[in-house]
């Protein structure tokens, strides 16, 4: 299947400031991509890019095939975009203002009602449809920002930090509609909340410094084999007569009960091995490979470069 | 495309007060300065049979009360264009436009002619005064129309430098200050050119107020209209421009 986006060697500068260095990535449809990074690791520029309120300092995006630098107003038909500020006109009603959204997006007349109170009914506006933008909570002026975004059911959704300032059951809400909307459109989710990219994508993607440091799907990611156990003892065995066990590749200690321990055999070896020892095993806790993990570890070289420039 | 962009910004002046407090404050300034006008006209009636191809009523009432409104609207226009461009890159409402299948071009002349909407308000508002004297005496409509025409185009010259400088910064005050300065600058630079021999000419050419008082006077020169056309093509693709240019750097 040919892909919704397509990201060749994009770059972008700002005088000196590499904000995007040379990033590559594809889309397709019925994918939900998880875009992560730190504060200013390029995730907005690239967002802005796609989008084209931002030119590239070199390199092609293409959406749903077409060029969206030699072609950008049919390039951009196929693109509902929810940028980090929802783009509101306080002044207007929620209605009038995804009708003006819907003529922006060359909705036709005879569908523009249907269209707005499909959006309206998705984002569960369905109560202030009639306010003003103004005087809405952060929270319904968010979904009446997604709600822009979905109007015209175009074929990529780029949502910048969807679930901001929602409380906890709309972000249920928006996470489930994320996910029905992912089965038939493309959507690129970013964000800086690791569990919301777990519970919703199917891809993720971390950029760090302005480079695409991860690509990975989140099934993979998930069913990784770990070699990395937590046990907490009752007994306090010194460190050397544990790291003595050939079963074990390596030992940490945390405290004075709790340890790391590396192994390649298997969990049920490890715990018939260590109730053998007879150091009082209270918990056995296999650590999953999350998310956090692997964004930390990649993203971590900055935070050390940060200690060092206070 | 263009007028859905233009409705919105012309709907979204009226539900602000500003277009309101504007409308307001200028016509009841205009309405004093009008009725004054009648009064002075009154008061010289008589004297004015005695003379020979004595000006008219539209002569003494109709065009000082245009020439005073360019005024007024000198420095109102800067209030009701700062907020055109600037205010949508202030709110991060831009990038709606940015994004949607519109291009630079569209949104520029959107939002141009949402503002020509409103000023042909604000004309409308301000001619009904001298015709209604068509109740009682006879005008001349041809230099009613001609001046009413030349308040258009200066207007409209006004909004498309303010629109401009309006797309220059994110903060409408800035904005609203150097459009001021800047058509002030233009309406007086004939000032120099009455004090300056010879060369002082092409001040003068520059002038929005040259250009604008020939109109007034009912003088339909293809000459004054052209400066006032060029005048305004050229903010508006220096706006599309400015937008253009936005996108490479911001």
């Amino acid at each position: 299947m040919s892909s919704l986006i397509s990201v060749n060697n994009l770059t972008r500068h700002y005088g000196d400031f590499c904000a995007v260095n040379n990033i590559s990535f594809d889309l397709a449809a019925g994918e939900i991509l998880g875009f992560l990074g730190p504060n200013g690791a390029g995730k907005s520029s690239t967002m802005q890019m796609l989008s084209g309120n931002l030119a590239p300092t070199y390199g092609a995006i293409s959406i749903n095939g077409i060029d969206l630098l030699e072609n950008p107003k049919a390039a951009k038909a196929s693109l509902g975009y929810l940028p980090e500020n929802p783009p509101l006109y306080k002044e207007m009603t929620v209605t009038e203002y995804l009708q003006f959204c819907g003529r922006l997006h060359l909705i036709d007349k005879t569908q523009l009602d249907q269209a707005c109170d499909l959006a309206i009914e998705r984002c569960g506006l369905g109560e202030v449809r009639r306010r003003l933008i103004n005087n809405l909570s952060k929270g319904y002026q968010q979904r009446v920002g997604i709600a822009q975004a979905i109007l015209h059911s175009p074929p990529v959704i780029i949502l910048d930090e969807p679930t901001v300032g929602l409380d906890p059951i709309q972000i249920l809400e928006i996470r489930q509609l994320i996910k029905t909307l992912g089965e038939s459109h493309g959507i690129i989710l970013c964000t800086h909340i690791l569990p919301e990219v777990q519970a919703v994508c199917s891809r993720v993607q971390i950029i760090n410094q302005g480079n695409l440091v991860y690509s990975s799907s989140i099934d993979e990611l998930l069913n990784k084999q770990t070699t990395q156990y937590e046990i907490s003892l009752s007994a306090t065995p010194a460190l050397d007569e544990i790291s003595g066990q050939d079963i074990f590749t390596s030992v940490e200690r945390v405290d004075e009960h709790n340890f790391i321990i590396d192994s390649d055999s298997s969990a049920e070896n490890l715990i018939e091995h260590i109730v053998k020892q007879q150091w009082g095993l209270n918990r056995f806790t296999a650590r999953q490979t999350s998310l956090e993990q692997i964004f930390i570890e990649l993203t971590a070289g900055d935070i050390e470069m940060d200690d060092t420039s206070l | 495309m263009i007028l859905t962009i233009a409705r919105r910004e012309f709907r979204s002046m009226f539900m602000t007060p500003l277009a309101w407090v504007i409308l307001a404050v200028v016509q009841v300034i205009l309405a004093w300065s009008f009725f004054s006008a009648i009064d002075v006209f009154f008061n010289i009636q008589s004297d004015l049979t005695t003379l020979k191809n004595a000006p008219g009523v539209t002569d003494l009432i109709a065009s000082p009360l245009f020439e005073l409104s360019s005024v007024v609207l000198l420095m109102v226009m800067p209030l009701l264009t700062m907020r055109l461009i600037s205010e949508e890159k202030r709110n991060r409402t831009i990038s709606l436009l940015l994004s949607a299948p519109v291009s630079n071009t569209e949104i520029v002349l959107g939002k141009y002619l949402g503002l020509l909407f409103f000023i042909i308000c604000l004309l409308f508002l301000i001619t009904l005064m001298p015709l209604s004297l068509a109740m009682g005496t006879e005008l001349d409509f041809a230099k009613l129309f001609s001046g009413v025409f030349g308040l258009f185009l200066a207007l409209a010259a006004f909004s498309a430098a303010g629109l401009y400088l309006s797309s220059l910064t994110d903060n409408p005050m800035i904005a609203a200050i150097s459009t001021f300065g800047l058509l002030l600058l233009l309406w007086m630079l004939n000032v120099s050119s009455a004090s300056a021999s010879g060369d002082g000419n092409v001040f003068a050419y520059l002038s929005l107020h040259v250009h604008f008082t020939a109109l007034l006077r009912g003088i339909l020169n293809t000459r004054d209209i052209a400066y006032f056309l060029l005048f305004i093509f050229g903010f508006i693709v220096l706006t599309i421009r400015q937008l253009e240019t936005q996108r490479l750097q911001s």
